[in-house]
């Protein structure tokens, strides 16, 4: 398959990808509801804040922070892990091999397909919410700008380790016990449930250059403007090392788990 | 009575024998049952790193909660939520029917189909957060108040049970919607703290209207002893009453079912 075979293909799976998130909105609805845990951990902040500030973060730093939390994480969610593992074991993605197009780039199109959807619903809640908080945000407009390449980047290596751990499907049974496992130590090291800065030192040191901050903690520490200009492009360019990282190691084992795959069920 | 108990053991025991056919996969589950424990306690552990008591609550009344969350969590997950996913898929592909033939009460047929028996590392895991918040408080809860908290906790398993028959009733009137008991499992992650976190709406919401809150922080507080006889007696009526409306919005549902097959 060609490179630009693919990139003229993208844009009709796109509308596809778009038409079937719409076609399923109730699911889609209430799959996003279910996206509520930056808001637990917000209430318990909140009430611990109110007897003065924690860290760097008062009563509505804490909103800030979770909201943006909740936004990007809504922003840069993907399934392909329960999709391609359910199509392996299935022996449905025999079909997607008969295709003239990659299977990943194809699961890629479905999944960024519902970002614009989740983003319609998602946008005027938490715009208002943000701007009842706009206080807590970063004024320094050169980290807005790098925030939308930081949020493709933290789609793009969510997908992919999603990916990376659905192919291991074609290995062995497990592979989404694996991927609960990455998701409950990137719940903590991704500062999902806790900022990373009110860790103590030590864990600190390890979550900053481990990929998990790179997926959610990054593009939130932007918006909140926590960095100066410098720092924040050192840290998009580890992101993307990342990106560029998983993207080999899930090409590596895509191509040599093929190579083991009979189709069951067929 | 005694044969709807029968039903009950019967039913238990095949689904337990069905779950032990994959063994290797009960040591993968109950290690990321361990995993999960584990990140539910961070946010606290770092809670309490800072400060040294949240809204009146010290670290070990607080694990007293989580205790009962953790508890409630793996029964939810491993018994309440794998049963009635069964139910939604039986009225999604019409064979309900083959339950509603059965010469037996249907809720109690569709509420023990499923277990997930590794859940009981949860289990295992909100008796180790117990001991040790009795150690850090040092001293061992009477048996009044085990008593006490063994009531509220039946109270808590009927409610949570109960919302659960509510949440699958209506897959009966919406078919597609095959995700809401998905929906409720991560809305009762708010039952993790304590009920007087909340302020305001959301302390009306999680008290009266859907009574997450209540389920972990009363029996908790019955642990600590300090849950007054009045407020027990009122959240066990007003868990009966809840139980005997979802009782019969099951039994309303049932009757709207027309088979999907035939």
């Amino acid at each position: 398959m060609s490179l630009r075979a693919a990139a003229r293909a993208y844009p009709a799976l796109l509308r596809t990808g778009f038409a079937s998130a719409v076609a399923y909105r109730a699911e889609f609805l209430i799959w996003m509801f279910s996206t509520n845990m930056p808001l637990i951990m917000l209430a318990l902040w909140a009430a611990v804040a109110r007897s003065g500030p924690v860290g760097a973060y008062s009563e509505r730093g804490f909103a800030a922070y979770y909201l943006c939390t909740l936004l990007v994480r809504l922003l840069t969610g993907s399934w392909v892990v329960w999709e391609l593992t359910m199509e392996i074991r299935q022996g449905v993605l025999a079909m997607r091999l008969l295709r003239p197009i990659h299977p990943l780039v194809a699961y890629s199109a479905e999944n960024l397909a519902a970002v614009p959807l989740r983003g319609m619903v998602a946008l005027p809640v938490v715009c208002i919410l943000m701007w009842s908080v706009r206080g807590q945000l970063g004024h320094d407009p050169f980290l807005w700008i790098m925030l939308p390449p930081a949020l493709f980047g933290a789609w793009l290596l969510t997908f992919l380790v999603m990916a990376l751990i659905g192919t291991l499907a074609l290995y062995f049974e497990s592979a989404t016990s694996i991927f609960e496992a990455w998701l409950g130590v990137s719940a903590v090291l991704s500062g999902y449930l806790v900022p990373l800065d009110l860790f103590p030192q030590a864990v600190q040191r390890i979550a900053l250059f481990l990929p998990f901050r790179f997926l959610l903690s990054f593009p939130v520490e932007l918006m909140l403007g926590k960095h100066g200009a410098q720092h924040a492009l050192a840290l998009l360019g580890a992101q993307w090392l990342y990106v560029a990282a998983a993207l080999l190691a899930t090409n590596l084992v895509w191509r040599a788990g093929l190579r083991r795959y009979a189709a069951y069920g067929g | 009575m005694r044969r709807a108990l029968a039903i009950v053991r019967a039913q238990l025991r095949a689904s337990v024998a069905l779950a032990l056919q994959y063994r290797l996969e009960f040591l993968v589950e109950g290690a990321l049952a361990i995993l999960w424990i584990a990140a539910t306690l961070v946010p606290v552990l770092v809670v309490f790193g800072i400060r040294d008591a949240v809204v009146g609550w010290t670290f070990p009344e607080m694990l007293l909660v989580l205790g009962w969350f953790v508890a409630l969590k793996g029964v939810l997950e491993g018994a309440v939520s794998p049963s009635l996913t069964t139910v939604i898929e039986h009225v999604r592909t019409g064979t309900l029917d083959f339950v509603l033939l059965k010469p037996a009460d249907a809720q109690l047929l569709v509420s023990v189909a499923k277990l997930e028996p590794w859940r009981i590392v949860d289990l295992a895991g909100a008796g180790v957060i117990f001991a040790y918040a009795f150690g850090k408080l040092g001293r061992a809860p009477t048996a009044g108040e085990v008593l006490a908290a063994g009531a509220m906790l039946v109270g808590a398993l009927l409610v949570l049970y109960s919302i659960a028959i509510l949440v699958v009733s209506i897959a009966f009137f919406a078919v597609r919607v095959d995700n809401l008991l998905y929906l409720f499992q991560s809305v009762f992650d708010v039952a993790r703290w304590p009920s007087t976190i909340f302020r305001g709406f959301l302390a009306v919401l999680f008290t009266y209207v859907l009574p997450l809150a209540l389920m972990t922080t009363y029996p908790a507080l019955a642990l600590l002893g300090r849950l007054r006889l009045g407020t027990a007696l009122g959240a066990l009526a007003g868990t009966v009453a809840f139980a005997a409306f979802a009782r019969a919005v099951w039994t309303l549902s049932i009757r709207k079912y027309t088979s999907a097959s035939s």
